[in-house]
């Protein structure tokens, strides 16, 4: 061919002509839109929040009140797991380790990164869609495999895995069949993220709308692009951590498994030689930096939402960028604060406090700096900003108690006790998912042209913060009482447990009550696509490109491509005719 | 609206999306290749005795294995560089000789394996063999997978040359790159479990 | 239009192809004889320490090579070397694994036994 220009024309028009006759499957199931891929990520990872949320409810019920069968719904569980509506302590096992898993891989990160990403950041950076459309329908699918693989993985002999979500070897190894399953879920899910990494970073290094350079990024793409990297590197140690496991219970090598264990009562046959702490290096070596991807998309949201409503620009842009990037490099090398109790040397446990101890300085700036974003503006409290506003102090509870957890010596005594799930669950529960609920009020308008009722918005925001503390508040009362957070009567067995034990009571009350609180929220999302209040294509009046296209986006999203003119916060600027000035408006 | 620079470059970065994507895809895998040498070494020095792979391997064969890994790499390099020329008969011949040695390396391999299995050295037998078998496992894995995309590119993708030739190169390129990094793991892989 | 400025730069790449074609022989002549060296070196028996080192700096000097030239990374874009950069320093971190997992005689073999011994001594 000798003008390749006019060919790829051609195909071009083809190509156009081709997306008009998409069928409902290709359209709404096997879509390679952006949109439609983050709308199906959104909504999967919705739903497996709601049943990781009620496998935790489960387990209250028996932390609440240890051995009381449980009333109404007992008997659905059948007599292997909760015979007379008793639970059972594997039973038990089961809803942690899944609650762990189903929350963190299936809930948040689909969510955060695999729904938000993919609808929000081509549209931020006035792209017509992601940089591979079928490597995102392929990611997409990917994880669906996985999580349908974690669900089927409760219905096979002996349940689903027990083994906590860190699944630590050996005691993983020698567990039952549903470990099997959680490994090769695990499998899928980490093929959905790198795929999905790839292609984020691809998108936003090369689809970035003209003009629209690094310092011009909403801060929401910087956060982005920040937790894909660390997808795309931290996860593939795990992956490999993953097939040794399974070639441990599979094929019966002995990676994990050090010479002469003895598994009741009986000499283990393995060849032995293993070591059991490596599983803990490699998972750590991801799941460190998995907790960065679980808040930096949340931060990302809460700044999109503070600059907005504050009408005011970011305080500390740049310093806050540097913070992210700088904070994303030190993830990968403060893993280690995890495994302080596995009899590190001194002088690793030295260098990772040291480590651990500066990553809390950019994490720090940044949230100071989305606090001092507020001093001075007028400030709108709509349901996103109630809850973005919510996320700040929440969010710095769970970072402040973690330093206690991070330094060794004060390690050692709240290590694997129930303060240790309260500060990592303030940092996600109250602090992610309150900026993802926030993201969800803010960016709906977009997605559907309606905005979500906002006295509905009120109830589910006012129930869901005074919920939150009072389930995850008494932990810390527990937890430094000494009460280990594995035991699944909650440690009525034990005489120091006992002056804490009524305080798990008020935590169940406050997670079933915190329950009831999402119900106008799951009502709110389904009524106002067809009943909310109809909405233009910038209901906030704000700044950033994704406003400019049309609400919802066509496909290719934006008729002419857009182009970026300044940065992304540039509201009340003196002398504006308005106070907002969008970055793809021509000065 | 299509996609912008899935073929021609964007000017400030100097690349087009595919070379950005398979280079972040090459460098997730060198994480997962990481993390398991990691592991071998962890094992290997944590264990007070282990074994030389001579002593358990087929040096000769692998040798043999090695010499075909990398001379598919260099086919697959000219299978690129006929393309550059547009010479679309070229590249058939050396994309068919890469993947035709990609399956020569496949199939000694299985006699490797298949004589292991056959004196009863699985991977359970000691932990050598069990990162041998984890690791040439993965590799071949890899070693498939670049051929089915190479078989691709070979057969029915090869259409996209007739439209749009430069599109074709790149993905070719892309593809080689995979190619290229498979070999540059059995590189290191070699050494590692069958010299020392 | 891009596409025509892409094609344009293809043919001036098909200009110094030949060239390339050159070195990949040169490379791979050169990757042939070192994975003959590298078995040779095998058949010699050196001790463990010696046999790794020189075992990795042949693989290291032939993965360059497969790298540098097959992979084109010699004239590559800033991009692809930023990447490149990160994940050799957290492919760096993870090599380093196993030396983490190390108890204390690991970094100071010689002071730590007798630091060890001393408390004792005091406490008696």
């Amino acid at each position: 061919m000798s003008n390749p220009a006019d060919v790829v024309h051609a195909q071009h028009v083809a190509h156009e002509a081709h997306h008009e006759e998409l069928g409902f499957w290709r359209k709404y199931v096997f879509s390679t839109d952006h949109k439609v891929i983050g709308i199906q990520y959104s909504i999967t990872g919705l739903l497996f929040l709601l049943f990781g949320f009620s496998l935790m409810m489960l387990m209250r019920w028996q932390l609440a009140y240890p051995g009381v069968p449980l009333p109404l719904i007992g008997g659905l569980f059948g007599d292997a797991r909760m015979p007379g509506g008793t639970m059972l302590p594997e039973f038990y096992n089961e809803l942690g380790a899944m609650h762990g898993t189903i929350m963190v891989f299936l809930g948040v990160v689909p969510l955060a990164v695999g729904g938000f990403g993919n609808f929000v950041l081509p549209l931020q950076i006035g792209a017509p869609d992601m940089a591979f459309p079928k490597i995102n329908m392929l990611s997409y699918w990917s994880l669906f495999l996985g999580g349908m693989t974690m669900l089927g993985s409760f219905f096979v002999p002996g349940g689903a895995a027990q083994s906590g979500w860190t699944s630590y070897a050996p005691l993983s190894v020698i567990a039952g069949t549903g470990q099997t399953w959680w490994l090769i879920g695990m499998i899928f899910l980490i093929t959905s993220s790198l795929l999905g990494a790839l292609n984020f970073l691809t998108t936003t290094i090369q689809l970035r709308a003209k003009g629209l350079t690094f310092m011009r990024f909403p801060f929401f793409v910087w956060a982005q692009f920040v937790t894909s990297f660390l997808l795309l590197l931290a996860f593939p140690p795990l992956e490999a951590a993953g097939v040794m496991q399974l070639m441990d219970r599979v094929a019966g090598t002995s990676f994990f498994m050090p010479s002469g264990l003895i598994v009741s009562g009986q000499v283990l046959a393995n060849a032995g030689g293993g070591n059991a702490v490596l599983w803990q290096h490699l998972f750590w070596f991801l799941a460190h930096p998995e907790v960065y991807v679980l808040i930096l998309p949340a931060m990302g949201i809460v700044a999109e939402i503070i600059a907005n409503n504050t009408r005011k620009p970011l305080w500390g842009y740049r310093a806050m960028v540097y913070s992210l990037v700088f904070l994303g490099f030190m993830s990968f090398i403060v893993w280690a604060h995890h495994m302080f109790m596995t009899g590190m040397g001194t002088a690793m446990a030295a260098f990772f406090q040291t480590t651990t101890m500066i990553i809390s300085i950019p994490s720090v700036v940044i949230l100071t700096s989305l606090l001092l974003s507020l001093w001075g503006g007028s400030i709108r409290f709509n349901t996103p900003m109630l809850f973005a506003t919510a996320f700040l102090p929440m969010f710095g509870i769970g970072g402040l108690t973690g330093l206690p957890l991070g330094l060794n010596i004060s390690d050692i005594p709240l290590h694997d006790t129930y303060y240790v799930i309260a500060h990592f669950h303030y940092v996600v529960a109250p602090g992610t998912i309150f900026a993802l609920m926030a993201g969800i009020y803010y960016w709906y308008p977009k997605a559907t042209g309606r905005k979500m009722n906002e006295t509905l918005g009120k109830i589910h925001f006012a129930g869901s913060l005074v919920f939150m503390n009072v389930v995850f508040m008494p932990m810390f009362i527990v937890g430094l009482a000494g009460v280990s957070r594995r035991l699944f009567d909650a440690g009525s067995g034990y005489d120091f447990a006992q002056p804490t034990m009524h305080w798990n009571v008020v935590s169940s009350w406050g997670a079933w009550l915190m329950g009831v609180f999402q119900i106008p929220f799951i009502f709110n999302f389904f009524w106002s696509i067809r009943n909310g209040e109809k909405v233009g294509d910038n209901p906030w009046e704000a700044t950033t490109i994704e406003w400019a296209a049309p609400s919802p986006p066509p496909h290719g999203n934006f008729a002419v491509a857009p182009q970026a003119y300044r940065g992304p916060y540039e509201y009340s600027v003196p002398g504006a005719a308005k106070d907002f000035t969008p970055q793809h408006e021509a000065s | 609206m299509d996609i912008p620079y899935t073929v021609e470059v964007r000017r400030d970065t100097g690349l087009n999306n595919g070379k950005i994507g398979i280079w972040l895809f090459l460098a997730s895998e060198v994480m997962l290749f990481g993390a398991l040498f990691a592991s071998y070494i962890l094992i290997r020095t944590g264990s007070p005795s282990w074994p030389r792979g001579d002593t358990l391997l087929d040096v000769p064969l692998a040798t043999f294995n090695t010499i075909v890994l990398i001379t598919s790499s260099v086919t697959m390099v000219m299978a690129w560089a006929s393309l550059m020329r547009r010479k679309f008969g070229t590249f058939r011949i050396y994309m068919g000789a890469t993947i035709l040695l990609g399956f020569v390396f496949l199939i000694v391999k299985y006699f490797e394996y298949s004589h292991h299995f056959a004196i009863g050295e699985g991977p359970s037998h000691n932990n050598f063999l069990a990162i041998y078998f984890t690791l040439t496992g993965l590799h071949m894995l890899h070693v498939f997978g670049g051929m089915v995309v190479n078989a691709y590119f070979w057969g029915p993708g090869a259409k996209l040359y007739q439209t749009n030739p430069v599109w074709f190169t790149n993905r070719v390129e892309h593809s080689g790159l995979f190619w290229h990094f498979v070999d540059l793991v059995w590189i290191f892989l070699f050494p590692t479990l069958y010299l020392l | 239009m891009s596409d025509h400025a892409a094609d344009h730069s293809t043919d001036d790449h098909a200009v110094d192809i030949d060239k390339h074609v050159k070195v990949y022989i040169t490379v791979f002549v050169t990757l042939m004889v070192l994975t003959v060296v590298t078995v040779a070196i095998s058949r010699l028996h050196l001790s463990v320490p010696v046999a790794v080192t020189i075992a990795l700096f042949v693989a290291l000097v032939k993965g360059s090579l497969v790298a540098g030239y097959f992979m084109h990374l010699v004239s590559e874009k800033r991009l692809i070397y930023a990447v490149l950069a990160l994940t050799a320093a957290f492919f760096v971190v993870l090599l380093a694994l196993p030396v983490l997992t190390h108890e204390d005689g690991f970094w100071i073999p010689q002071a730590a036994e007798p630091a060890a011994a001393h408390p004792e001594a005091e406490h008696k």
